[in-house]
């Protein structure tokens, strides 16, 4: 097992050169400069042309922009390792400040639906399975698949029009994690207002993930109910509410377990349409209003953190598999 | 004399399968519909008429007599009615016009994108399952470096460097979501490499490309055909939530992202504008995942529980 690991680690070391070397030259693939993008943003167009040139000539070096591309990639390598993203073009912060700003929130919300998927769908899916080919099998099955392919921006939209904003409904707020000022409110009602910010975002990141996680759910049940220990736990006389939650469940559960490594990268990264369209500053956002001002440390910085963390959660999830699943060993081979 | 009966290919066996799928079935009657519809759209939606007789006394109108950029605004924000079936945006402009232009865009963003990439996927996973070793390791480290990459927001930047348009969404589409299928060939290949007929094709002397391509694809399409369907309906997913945010193609083309993008001024005032093109992304997308769904329980009854 740990000679695995490390095999695995070792592996990971040419993939993380790669997702450096494309972040980098994806960056490159910009059209126009951005040191001259900055001076023009920023309204020092007017300044006469021998000045803007200098000044965009200065930004360049500022910036390092002057120099070849490997040198370049080397510079911002060696920050990169030490967490050090540069500074946004957009607001002259840090862009480690930034992300550690929306991280939480997007944690926050992914967490919640996560957790909210797993303790529905796992039932549903389950239930389902126990009475195949029945009504409420059809039924479920035809409303997960509906579900399953709903748009969530078109969710989205829908519900902010009818239960928020107040043309219809005004039952949720339109946009934000909380209210202005609710942070000077006592604690537990400032738990409530973010909670009362979450609901329609949260349905919408949920609903997806619910319908294929019960689907999957029900097709691991089925699979395990067709096997011989089931009919030997039946034979021993064990009651059927023991063989199907002893027996069926704790067996069905490993590949959901596994899943949750795939789960995670969604949740690190968050759902740019739906932080847009309820306006929540998360890692999605960030990412969304990076790529509108042109913000390429930010993006550099978002790529490059989402794609090292997903690395880590698939390592993360095999590893999980075999603690879960006692029958699947690696190292050996 | 007793004759010999052909037994039947295997994918008229697939067919014969799917066939008992009555869902399914209609869902490519349906893909087929939004086919004809995409392909006849200039004369679907036309303000010009069809055929007029001789002496011009009579003509046949188009079904939809309206082209998607033929604006009125003495017509803007109508609700459906008899002349516009699903009604009328801010600019006078029919809803059912655009709508039928829009299914291009989505049909095209599909078939296209998911044509790139199964490309792409077929021949990494086939070079990778046939020659394993080192070839096996570049493709594998490869797909393990795409797949860390956050899709969605891979395909938002570099949309917004090289600019939005129709083709370079195919093309973005198409090289960021190839890892899917690399995997699934890499793994069906790795199973035929030692199947009997393989190697009998291999000691024969037929070359690489003729094992690769005449021998092990032909068993390996049906795995790649099922995930190529659900690909579409993903593909369709990603054009319209792009143009919902404004990425997609540029705004005088309709496409249902962006008309559902465009409606959401007015989604208080005029319900069929965010209606009529969810509806048909959610339909669309609903039918391709039946289809897929169909299929692969065709190709492999065991999985069907």
């Amino acid at each position: 097992m740990l000679g695995y690991v490390a095999k695995r680690l070792l592996l990971m070391i040419p993939t993380f050169f790669g997702i450096t070397v494309l972040t980098f030259f994806i960056i490159k693939l910009a059209p126009g400069d951005p040191a001259l993008m900055r001076v023009q943003m920023q309204g020092m167009g007017k300044v006469d042309a021998q000045m803007a040139a200098q000044i965009v000539e200065e930004t360049r070096k500022l910036y390092g922009l002057d120099q070849p591309l490997y040198v370049q990639y080397g510079k911002w390598m060696k920050r990169l390792v030490t967490l050090d993203f540069g500074e946004s073009y957009a607001d002259h912060r840090p862009v480690i400040e930034k992300i550690k700003e929306a991280f939480p929130i997007t944690i926050l919300l992914n967490v919640l639906t996560i957790i909210i998927i797993y303790v529905i769908s796992i039932p549903v899916g389950i239930f389902t399975a126990l009475k195949p080919q029945s009504w409420w099998d059809y039924g479920s099955a035809l409303l997960l698949f509906i579900l399953y392919s709903l748009p969530s921006f078109w969710v989205a939209a829908l519900l902010m029009t009818y239960f928020a904003g107040g043309d219809y409904l005004n039952l949720f707020p339109i946009m934000g994690i909380s209210s202005f000022g609710a942070e000077s409110l006592p604690w537990y009602e400032y738990v409530s207002n973010v909670a009362w910010h979450l609901v329609l975002p949260i349905v919408c990141l949920t609903y997806g993930g619910f319908a294929f996680l019960a689907r999957f759910a029900r097709s691991n049940m089925l699979e395990v109910i067709h096997q011989d220990f089931m009919r030997t736990a039946r034979a021993k006389g064990l009651s059927e509410w023991a063989v199907i939650m002893r027996h069926g469940f704790r067996n069905s559960l490993v590949p959901l377990v596994s899943l949750m490594g795939s789960l995670l990268p969604a949740l690190l990264g968050g759902s740019v349409i739906i932080e847009q369209i309820f306006s929540i500053p998360g890692m999605g956002r960030l990412g969304f209003q990076s790529i509108l001002q042109r913000d390429y440390p930010t993006i550099m910085a978002l790529t490059a953190i989402e794609a090292v963390l997903t690395l880590l959660s698939i390592l993360l999830s095999d590893l999980l598999y075999a603690v879960v699943d006692p029958r699947i060993r690696y190292g050996d081979d | 004399m007793a004759t010999i009966k052909k037994s039947p290919s295997y994918w008229k066996m697939v067919w014969r399968q799917y066939r008992r799928n009555h869902l399914a079935t209609w869902g490519l009657v349906f893909i087929a519909f939004l086919i004809v519809m995409a392909l006849g759209a200039p004369w679907i939606a036309t303000n010009k008429p069809l055929w007029c007789n001789a002496s011009g006394s009579y003509c046949l109108k188009a079904p939809i007599p309206y082209t998607p950029t033929q604006y009125n605004l003495d017509e803007s924000l109508m609700p459906p009615n008899r002349h516009h079936w699903l009604g009328t945006d801010e600019q006078g402009r029919d809803v059912a016009a655009r709508m039928v232009f829009g299914s291009r865009i989505s049909l095209a963003v599909g078939v296209v994108a998911v044509g790139i990439y199964v490309a792409i996927g077929i021949l990494l996973g086939a070079l990778a399952g046939y020659y394993g070793g080192w070839v096996d390791q570049v493709v594998s480290r490869a797909i393990e470096i795409m797949i860390c990459f956050p899709t969605f927001f891979l395909i938002l930047t570099l949309l917004a460097f090289l600019g939005p348009s129709i083709y370079n969404i195919m093309i973005i589409i198409g090289l960021t979501s190839w890892t899917g299928i690399a995997r699934l060939v890499r793994g069906e290949f790795l199973k035929l490499k030692n199947q009997d007929f393989v190697q009998a094709a291999i000691a024969l002397g037929a070359s690489d490309s003729r094992v690769i391509f005449r021998h092990m694809l032909p068993n390996a399409l049906a795995p790649v055909l099922v995930s190529a369907t659900f690909g579409v309906a993903a593909a369709i997913l990603i054009e319209s939530g792009l143009s919902f945010l404004g990425f997609g193609v540029p705004p005088h083309i309709p496409s249902w992202g962006s008309i559902l993008s465009q409606s959401q001024e007015f989604m208080d005032i005029a319900w069929w504008l965010t209606l009529v093109p969810g509806a048909a992304i959610f339909i669309t997308i609903t039918v391709y995942n039946i289809v897929g769904e169909g299929l692969r329980d065709a190709i492999d009854p065991r999985l069907k529980v």
